[in-house]
C-alpha cells in the first residue's frame, strides 16, 4: 500500500551501485500538491481573517477562548489516540481545525469549563468514537458545541453572550439575531458585514467569512457547491419573507449576514468528511443546511438555527449520496 | 485554437492534467535498433485465444516466417519471426502484467538485416495513398495474414475489428492522442513518418467500406498535428486537435471529444458506430498490404528520469525490456520504477529479460524523486475522485465496497464501468490506493460468477 522507496546512501566513491528498483501498482505518479494535511492547513489558514476579526473585536477574551479548545481538542486527541493504540494523529490538523473552528462558535464570556467540555466532547463523542478522523457520521465541533448548548443552557443562549461587567463595547450589547427576536431592533447592515456586533466569536464579521470562505472555494479545499446551496436557500426563504412577511426592517440580507450564516455555510458545512460526495449532492446539501436555517429562525425559539441545520443534514448526508449516485458515462 | 468542425466539443468531462514529461525524449527521432542476439516470442500476445506453435526446436525460420497461429479461434492473431535464426527449446515466460505464457526463443543466426536495411525495410520509401488495383476483402486478407492488433495497447486482432459488421460503423477514428505523460512513440511516429499513418487509414476505410476518417491528436503535439496534416493533403481525412487532458486517448473518450457519441456500458465502440485504431496500428497496415510484410517490429519509446539517454527506437518484438535500456544506456543511479508503458497505466516489473511484446508502446523508467512516499491515510470524504473520474464513477465507494468485499454494493456502483486510468488515485489527498482497491474488487466478481 505505501511504496516506502528504499533509501539507502549510495557511497560516493562506488559510482557502479546498482540502482534500488521497487515495483508497485498503477497510477505511479501523483498529485503531490494535495494531501489531507495540506487542506486542513488551508482551513487553518483561511480562518485567519476570522480569528484576527474576533481578537480585533473581543480581545482578551477570544484569545483565551480559542487557546483553551485548541489545547484541549490537542490533548483529546492525543489522549483518545493513544487509548486506541493508534498512531498520533496531530499533524494531520484535523483536531486543531475542530479546535479552532469550536472556540471561534462560542460566545466570547463562556466559562473556561464549557470549551474544555466542549472540545472533549467534540473529539471524543464526535469522532473518536466513528473510529477517527473520516469516519465521524457529524461535524465534531457542531457535536461539541451542541452538548455544552443544551448542557449549559445559561452559559449558551443568547442572554449567555451579553455582560455587562467588561470593557469591551459588543459584549455589553444583545447579539443582532436576538435583538431583532425579543425587541425588534434591527442592526445596520454595516455593522453586520464589518463584525462589530455581539455574538460567537467567529460569527460577527461576514466580510473575514467571505474572505477565508473565497480562499476555501478557490483553493478547491472546501466544495463551493455548499456555501451556493446555503446561500441560495436562504436567498430564496428570506426573499419569500419579505414579499409576504411583514419584517421591514430586517431583510433577507440582515439574515445573510447575520448570526454564523457565512461561518456556517463557508467553515462549518464544508466539512468533508460529514457531507455528501458528488457535486449535486453538496449543492442539496447546502440548500438542506440553508432551508433548515431559516426554518429555525423563523419559527423556533432560538434565534439561530445554523448549528441544528448542519447536525441535521449530516444525518441525512449518507441518504443523500444515496439519491445522487452520478450516471455513468454510456449509461 | 481552430474552431472545431465535428459535433464534439474536442474534449470530454473531467479527467486531469498530470505532468506531461514528454520533453525526455519527444525529440529523438526514430532509430532502429541492432538485431539481438535471441527473441522470445509469447504466444498469447493479443486479447482472444493464445496462438498456437507453428515451428519445432531446431527448425530454421527466416524475417518474417509464420510461427504461430490459431485457425479454429475466431479472435486470436497470427505471430511472425522477427529475425533469421534457429527455433530453441520452448519456454514460458512471464509478462509486465504478471501473465505466465508459452514462448517460441529463436536464437539468431545468419546473416540479419543492417541497421540502415531495416529501416528502409520498415518505415523509408514512398508510400501510396490510393487504393487503386486492391480488393476489400484483399486488404482484410492481408491485415489478417500479418497478425496485427491494436498498438495501443489493448492489442485487439485489428482484422476482427475492421471486418463488415452487422453493426452499422460509419466512422474510423485514428488515435494519435497518446495522452499517457511521458511517452512519445506515437507522436514521433506521426511526426516522422506520417504517410504510413494516412496510407494504412486509407486501406482501412477501405477494407470497412466506409467514408469519414478522423484523426484525432491532442494540442501538445504541435509538430505532429503539422506533419499529419501535410500529409493527408488531397485526401478527405480530417483532424481532430484535441484538448491535452488525461485520459483523451482512452477510445471512449477520444469518440465523446471527437463525435459526441457515448459507447453503451459494457459496450464496444462499434456499438456507437465507430472504430477507433491507433496511428502505430495505421503504420503496420500500410506496411502489410504494400509491402506483404507481417508485424515483426514496433516503435517503442523508452523514456523517464531513470533512463540515461531517452529515445524513439523501432524494435522487433520479442527483443527483452533489458536490451532496450542497455541500448539507451542504461539505468540512472536514481532509477526506481520500471514500467512497461507509461506511468499512469503502466505495468512495474523487476525482471529485465521479459519480452517485449506487440502491444508495448513504451518503457518508462521513473526515479524515487516521481514516486509518491506518504502512507495511505483514512478517506475524507473530500470527493476529489468524483471531480476527476471520467467515466463518472464514485472511486471512494468503489473502493470502500471492494475492500470489504461487498460485491453487490460495487456492482451497485458500477465498478465494471471502471477503466482503471487512475485519475482517482492521482488525486486523492489521503493517497488511498482506489485504483488496486478497484482491480481487487473486479476481480473478485469474476471470481465470484465464473463459480457459479
Amino acid at each position: 500500500m505505501n511504496d516506502t522507496p528504499n533509501t539507502t546512501e549510495i557511497p560516493q566513491d562506488d559510482t557502479k551501485r546498482a540502482p534500488a528498483i521497487q515495483v508497485g501498482h498503477s497510477p505511479h505518479l501523483s498529485d503531490a500538491s494535495f494531501t489531507t494535511r495540506r487542506m486542513m492547513i488551508d482551513v487553518l489558514i483561511a480562518l485567519v481573517p476570522v480569528v484576527g476579526m474576533a481578537v480585533y473585536v473581543f480581545q482578551f477574551y477570544a484569545v483565551f477562548q480559542l487557546a483553551v479548545c485548541l489545547t484541549t481538542c490537542l490533548a483529546a486527541e492525543a489522549l483518545f489516540t493513544k487509548m486506541r493504540q493508534r498512531p498520533l494523529s496531530l499533524f494531520d490538523f484535523s483536531a486543531a481545525v475542530t479546535g479552532v473552528i469550536l472556540g471561534l462558535s462560542l460566545p466570547a464570556t463562556a466559562p473556561w469549563y464549557v470549551g474544555v467540555i466542549a472540545s472533549v466532547v467534540a473529539i471524543g463523542i464526535g469522532k473518536v468514537i466513528f473510529g477517527g478522523v473520516g469516519m465521524n457520521l457529524f461535524n465534531p465541533a457542531m457535536v461539541g458545541r451542541a452538548f455544552v448548548m443544551i448542557a449549559f443552557a445559561g452559559a449558551m443562549a443568547a442572554s449567555g453572550y451579553e455582560s455587562l461587567q467588561t470593557g469591551i463595547d459588543a459584549i455589553t450589547q444583545a447579539t443582532p439575531l436576538n435583538a431583532f427576536k425579543q425587541m425588534g431592533i434591527s442592526t445596520p447592515l454595516k455593522d453586520l458585514f464589518l463584525g462589530l456586533t455581539n455574538g460567537s466569536l467567529g460569527e460577527t464579521s461576514a466580510l473575514a467569512c467571505l474572505i477565508g470562505g473565497a480562499y476555501l472555494c478557490i483553493r478547491r479545499t472546501a466544495s463551493w457547491e455548499i456555501p451556493a446551496g446555503v446561500i441560495a436557500a436562504v436567498l430564496v426563504m428570506g426573499g419569500l419573507a419579505d414579499i409576504f412577511g411583514s419584517s421591514d426592517n430586517w431583510t433577507v440580507i440582515h439574515h445573510l449576514f447575520s448570526g454564523s450564516l457565512l461561518f456556517g455555510a463557508f467553515f462549518i458545512a464544508t466539512d468533508p468528511v460529514s457531507s455528501p460526495l458528488t457535486p449535486k449532492g453538496k449543492f442539496i446539501f447546502g440548500a438542506g443546511i440553508g432551508f433548515f436555517i431559516m426554518v429555525l429562525r423563523f419559527f423556533s425559539g432560538y434565534p439561530e438555527g445554523v448549528m441544528f441545520a448542519v447536525l441535521l443534514m449530516n444525518a441525512v448526508t449518507p441518504l443523500i449520496n444515496r439519491w445522487t449516485i452520478p450516471r455513468v458515462m454510456g449509461e | 485554437m481552430k474552431k472545431n468542425i465535428f459535433s464534439g466539443s474536442g474534449t470530454f468531462p473531467k479527467g486531469i492534467h498530470p505532468p506531461e514529461r514528454k520533453h525526455f525524449s519527444a525529440d529523438a527521432p526514430i532509430e532502429v535498433i541492432p538485431t539481438p542476439k535471441e527473441v522470445v516470442i509469447p504466444l498469447q500476445q493479443h486479447i482472444g485465444a493464445p496462438s498456437k506453435p507453428l515451428v519445432k526446436p531446431k527448425q530454421t525460420v527466416e524475417y518474417g516466417d509464420l510461427i504461430a497461429d490459431n485457425k479454429d479461434a475466431p479472435i486470436s492473431a497470427k505471430i511472425h519471426s522477427p529475425i533469421f535464426g534457429v527455433v530453441q527449446k520452448m519456454a514460458i515466460t512471464t509478462l509486465p502484467n504478471g501473465r505466465h505464457v508459452q514462448a517460441i526463443r529463436i536464437k539468431a543466426e545468419g546473416r540479419q538485416f543492417t541497421v540502415d536495411e531495416n529501416y528502409r525495410e520498415l518505415m523509408g520509401g514512398r508510400w501510396s495513398k490510393s487504393v487503386v488495383g486492391y480488393d476489400p476483402d484483399e486488404v482484410t486478407r492481408a491485415i489478417h495474414d500479418a497478425g496485427i492488433v491494436g498498438l495501443g495497447g489493448a492489442a485487439f486482432p485489428t482484422h476482427v475489428k475492421i471486418a463488415p459488421y452487422k453493426k452499422k460503423v460509419d466512422t474510423l477514428i485514428v488515435n494519435g492522442c497518446e495522452c499517457e505523460p511521458y511517452l512519445t512513440a506515437d507522436d514521433r511516429l506521426m511526426r516522422d513518418i506520417p504517410d504510413t499513418v494516412i496510407s494504412g487509414a486509407l486501406l482501412s476505410r477501405f477494407a470497412m467500406g466506409i467514408e469519414n476518417i478522423i484523426i484525432g491528436i491532442e494540442e501538445n503535439k504541435p509538430e505532429a498535428i503539422a506533419a499529419i496534416r501535410k500529409s493527408a493533403q488531397g485526401t478527405n481525412i480530417q483532424i481532430a486537435v484535441l484538448k491535452t487532458k488525461y485520459p483523451q486517448g482512452s477510445e471512449k473518450h477520444l469518440i465523446k471529444a471527437v463525435l459526441n457519441r457515448e459507447v453503451p456500458l459494457g459496450c464496444l465502440p462499434a456499438d456507437a458506430g465507430v472504430a477507433v485504431s491507433n496511428v502505430t496500428t495505421m503504420t503496420a497496415v500500410a506496411r502489410a498490404v504494400f509491402r506483404g510484410m507481417p508485424l515483426t517490429h514496433r516503435v517503442v519509446c523508452v523514456t523517464g528520469g531513470g533512463i540515461v539517454q531517452p529515445k524513439n527506437l523501432l524494435v522487433p518484438i520479442g527483443i527483452s525490456y533489458g536490451e532496450l535500456i542497455d541500448f539507451c544506456g542504461g539505468l540512472t543511479q536514481n532509477a526506481a520504477r520500471i514500467l512497461s508503458g507509461g506511468p499512469m497505466m503502466g505495468f512495474s516489473f523487476a525482471d529485465l529479460s521479459m519480452p517485449l511484446t506487440k502491444g508495448t508502446g513504451g518503457i518508462t523508467v521513473l526515479t524515487h524523486d516521481d514516486l509518491r512516499k506518504e502512507a495511505a491515510t483514512t478517506c475524507v470524504r473530500c470527493g476529489r475522485c468524483v471531480d476527476v473520474c471520467p467515466m463518472n464513477l464514485i472511486p471512494a465507494r468503489l473502493a470502500v465496497a471492494a475492500r470489504h468485499g461487498n460485491l453487490a454494493l460495487a456492482e451497485k456502483y458500477k465498478i465494471g464501468g471502471c477503466m482503471e486510468c487512475g485519475c482517482c488515485a492521482y488525486v486523492c489527498p489521503a493517497h488511498i490506493p482506489l485504483v488496486q482497491f478497484i482491480r481487487v474488487g473486479k476481480a473478485q466478481i469474476i471470481a465470484s460468477k465464473t463459480k457459479k
